[in-house]
């Protein structure tokens, strides 16, 4: 609008030439405004023509504008509307109606019948389907997911454009930088969820995820031990597991011998310092005894110390009396520990828990708990780009000398970025959010692929609960349309959203 | 379904399938015409075209022209092949509502039958296919491929479903050794294989239908032939005692830890073919419970098939020794002379004969002679069909009703899971199976 304000002062201004030699301007925006008072816009367009032909042609000026808003009269006869014929415009109109009607309006009141009959389409069921989306226990937990990934992806992509936008803008490699954010659009999102599969697992060997996360965790807390070492799970075992630890079966006297066989361990796994394991040595009131891999290969007497099998070195040992840890002491390289100077008595003898701590393999992205955080953290991963790109646009746009004048009243970046910047962002940032909003809605692939068979109840969105009881498997379409229709009715109201900003846009 | 890809494959072969999969084998059209012109009197279908659907892509898909080609050799008619994708309803239904079905469709669930007889999309057998049935197959089989009386489809492949597959250096290393009764599984191979610090078994319980096939190897055997017919048909309820014994069966594997690679959570996140994978790639444990189709992926990890990737038969986990089976059904879904002549051959033990020279493939045609297969263990496997007879069993999750017992987080694989998750509640995990099951069967 302003540029249109301010289009017809300039030849106003220094046209003073033109008015001279064509006294046509100032009057000729009348006469059609005059004749076609419904059509302000033909007034303004015949306006903007008047700028360009007045400047250009200073004696042709008014022929050309007197049969201007001529013509259309002589053709439509008094009609009142610049437009072609009725006729004509339905001739035009009609392959977009068809198009629309076959593959929009049809399917949408199709599938709004279909939800009112039950699975075989045969009965009529009226809001049955409706009432099972809201009392199913599954689907109430699509509509509780399709929630969270409203409220959280769209917020996050948009926040996270917004940041790549503006810091981009001030680096030398921006183009470099927004072309690898952007990346991830050219991928398809079916790729992109093989990916994250990929991402995500558990096994930090194959997870990059995991991987990152067990590696800087080492850097702070290195593991050791012998996870997964455990006793045999039989009556005779000299020790048994309790709570993690491993404790002896029978209490000791001070001055005795105890064996701990324990298995569930390769042998590839002891360290490279281990010996053959042997009996500890007896002395007189020493509490001694064998830590040591109670497994030969093919076969070994249980419980006892054979030929070839070997210590466990470097494991901890407590000797327990009365709830209360008395001495503690590590084996050495055959496996052997010895308890000196301990005051008479029994004792239970244990290896305490962190002997065998299992390895910190990382978070369990694919479980239950943290699938759905994952698979946005997929969706953000894909989007942040096309967000970022629209919002720069968006931002090159914005009127510099705004910036500067906060600058020299003496604004902090910050209080720039806050109070200039996002205001004039906010159409830019609105659509990105409503256009995320719309798509989170529609989720579908990624849950679809990411999600392993055993937590997709836990992951499952509307759009995917929709195809599963419809196509998947659940074969119930009537169900299906009804979540369609579900689906529509959440989407709606963004529709309305994006439709009126066009049209205020247009205004 | 007899080989059940993971739910990325199935979105890649349900693209493929929208994108007009309709593969012809260019290759051998010439050959047939060729053939064709030097001796037209042979050949009573000369100019027939015939179009059949199937899921099979890849080296199936080429193993199973082989017998399409032997056919169109035979008969003269020219044979397109068109494959489904790994969702055949999701393919065949739009085609049976528009009025072009395919001649012959190849469906991997006989529960298919039912629901396409019940839609009229289905052609009753000509008496020259039915008597190629009474021939070859048990009585079972020609009940499984009909619906109200009248016979539609005939098994043309089979899965054996009732096996383990172990790693004979692990069992070497530890010094277990391949069981008899479940009991010995459970107690001595399993317990001294966790001794030995290797995970008896790899579970691939991301994909929920192996977990079925275990339960249905347990319950078959434990609960006998007739509770599973009974419980296939849900004429028992899922409550009944003899799902609570079966169930507490497996909460013996499911309720260790140590018993599976990763514990329950990383076995949850194991689709079907990694856990093929953990055994003979990765070497991270010894066993995985799977039919005769593990073969493949085994292979593709390294294993030589007879030597370190072998097979014993499932223990018994009460009187029965259990044998199940999957497989596919061809059905005719127009009423022409070619289609009766392609089911006629493909019931016919001259068809499957030629179809066992090809790997992967079992047969569950009885005469069909083992020694057509290439390989001693699928001979093995031919043969222990043959010799159980009348107690051969169908995958009883392929009978029920796909919101049950085949759709990825509902039903059946979903409970299982959970119980995988939490094997100390049987009865809850009962309780729940029997709700979805009622409304699987009411529908």
């Amino acid at each position: 609008m302003t540029e249109r304000l301010d289009g017809p002062q300039t030849p106003r201004g220094d046209g003073d030439v033109a008015r001279g030699a064509s006294p046509g301007p100032d009057e000729t925006p009348q006469p059609p405004t005059a004749t076609h008072p419904a059509l302000e816009d033909v007034a303004t367009g015949q306006d903007g023509t008047t700028d360009s032909t007045t400047a250009a042609a200073t004696s042709a000026g008014p022929p050309a504008l007197a049969t201007g808003p001529a013509a259309p009269k002589a053709g439509y006869s008094g009609s009142g509307n610049l437009g072609p014929s009725p006729k004509v415009a339905v001739f035009f109109l009609l392959p977009a109606f068809v198009l629309l009607g076959a593959w929009m309006v049809y399917p949408i009141i199709f599938s709004l019948v279909r939800s009112l009959y039950d699975a075989g389409g045969g009965t009529f069921v009226g809001v049955d389907n409706y009432a099972a989306i809201f009392t199913d226990s599954a689907t109430l937990t699509t509509i509780r997911n399709n929630l969270i990934w409203v409220v959280v992806a769209p917020s996050l992509v948009t926040v996270l454009g917004l940041l790549f936008a503006v810091l981009t803008e001030r680096v030398r490699w921006a183009t470099a930088f927004k072309l690898v954010v952007f990346m991830p659009m050219a991928v398809s999102l079916l790729a992109s969820g093989v990916i994250f599969r990929l991402v995500y697992e558990q096994d930090p060997d194959r997870g990059v995820a995991n991987a990152i996360i067990t590696s800087v965790h080492d850097v702070f807390a290195s593991s050791s031990g012998y996870p997964g070492a455990r006793p045999r799970e039989n009556d005779q075992a000299p020790a048994v597991a309790d709570k993690g630890t491993v404790v002896t079966r029978q209490p000791v006297q001070a001055g005795g011998q105890v064996l701990i066989p324990l298995v569930g361990l390769k042998t590839e796994a002891l360290p490279s310092g281990a010996a053959a394991a042997k009996e500890a040595s007896a002395a007189p009131g020493e509490l001694s005894g064998t830590v040591w891999l109670d497994f030969t290969p093919g076969g070994g007497t249980v419980n006892k110390i054979d030929g070839t099998e070997k210590g466990m070195p470097d494991v901890t040992v407590e000797a327990v009396a009365g709830g209360a840890v008395k001495a503690t002491t590590t084996t050495a390289a055959d496996g052997t520990f010895h308890f000196t100077g301990l005051p008479a008595g029994s004792y239970q003898v244990r290896l305490p828990q962190e002997n065998f701590a299992q390895p910190f393999s990382g978070a369990t992205w694919l479980g239950p708990t943290l699938i759905t955080p994952a698979i946005i953290g997929a969706f953000i991963w894909v989007w942040a780009g096309f967000a970022m790109v629209l919002i720069a646009a968006g931002l090159s746009a914005i009127p510099r000398d705004a910036l500067e004048a906060a600058r020299i009243d003496g604004a902090t970046e910050w209080q720039v970025f806050r109070r200039i910047t996002i205001p004039l962002l906010s159409p830019v940032l609105l659509v990105v959010l409503v256009t995320m909003i719309i798509n989170t809605l529609k989720v579908f692939d990624l849950v679809f692929i990411i999600a392993p068979g055993s937590v997709q109840p836990q992951a499952n969105v509307i759009a995917l609960e929709m195809w599963r009881v419809s196509f998947g498997g659940g074969g119930n379409q009537g169900l299906g349309s009804a979540l369609a229709i579900f689906l529509l009715v959440l989407v709606l109201p963004f529709m309305a959203i994006n439709i009126r900003r066009f049209r205020r846009e247009q205004a | 379904m007899r080989v059940k890809t993971t739910a990325v494959v199935a979105g890649l072969m349900l693209a493929a399938a929208a994108c007009g999969g309709q593969s012809n084998d260019t290759g051998s059209s010439p050959s047939a015409s060729a053939g064709g012109s030097s001796a037209p009197a042979a050949k009573p279908l000369e100019g027939t075209t015939l179009e059949v659907a199937a899921k099979w892509t890849g080296d199936e898909q080429k193993n199973f022209q082989k017998v399409l080609d032997a056919f169109q050799e035979k008969t003269g008619a020219k044979v397109t092949y068109a494959s489904t994708g790994e969702d055949t309803g999701a393919y065949l239904g739009p085609r049976i509502q528009g009025g072009n079905p395919p001649d012959v469709a190849i469906l991997p669930q006989p529960g298919l039958v039912q629901q396409y007889a019940d839609q009229n999309a289905l052609k009753p057998l000509s008496t020259e296919v039915q008597a190629q049935i009474d021939q070859n197959y048990t009585p079972y089989w020609k009940e499984l491929g009909s619906a109200g009386g009248q016979v539609y489809g005939v098994l043309v492949k089979a899965a054996h479903k009732s096996l383990i597959w172990y790693r004979q250096p692990a069992f070497d290393d530890a010094g277990a050794q391949p069981a008899t009764t479940w009991d010995d599984l459970i107690g001595k191979t399993a317990q001294s294989l966790a001794d030995s610090g290797t995970a008896p078994f790899a579970l691939c319980a991301a994909s929920g239908w192996t977990l079925t096939d275990l339960f249905e190897n347990v319950y078959l055997s434990s609960a006998g032939p007739e509770n599973y017919d009974k419980l296939s048909k849900h004429e028992i309820p899922w409550t009944d005692p003899s799902v609570t014994t079966a169930l507490e069966k497996i909460a013996q594997i499911f309720g260790k830890k140590e018993f599976m690679v990763g514990g329950p959570s990383g076995a949850l996140q194991t689709d079907f073919p990694t856990c093929v994978t953990q055994v003979y790639g990765d070497k991270k444990a010894a066993m995985v419970i799977e039919a005769d189709f593990v073969a493949v992926s085994a292979v593709q990890s390294g294993a030589k098939v007879g030597e370190d990737a072998k097979i014993m038969p499932f223990p018994p986990a009460g009187d029965t020794p259990p044998v199940v089976l999957g497989g596919d059904v061809a059905v005719a879904m127009k009423d022409s002379k070619g289609a009766m002549a392609l089911l006629e051959y493909l019931a016919s033990a001259e068809g499957g004969s030629v179809w066992a020279k090809s790997p992967g493939y079992l047969s569950p045609n009885r005469n069909v002679s083992p020694d057509n297969y290439p390989d001693a263990l699928t001979k093995q496997l031919a043969q222990t069909i043959i010799s159980a007879g009348e107690a051969v069993r169908y995958d009883m999750s392929d009978l029920a009703p796909s919101a049950f017992g085949g759709t990825d987080g509902k039903g059946e694989w979903k409970h299982l899971q959970d119980f995988l998750r939490d094997p100390k509640d049987v009865k809850g995990i009962q309780e729940k199976l029997e709700a979805d099951a009622a409304k699987a069967w009411k529908k």
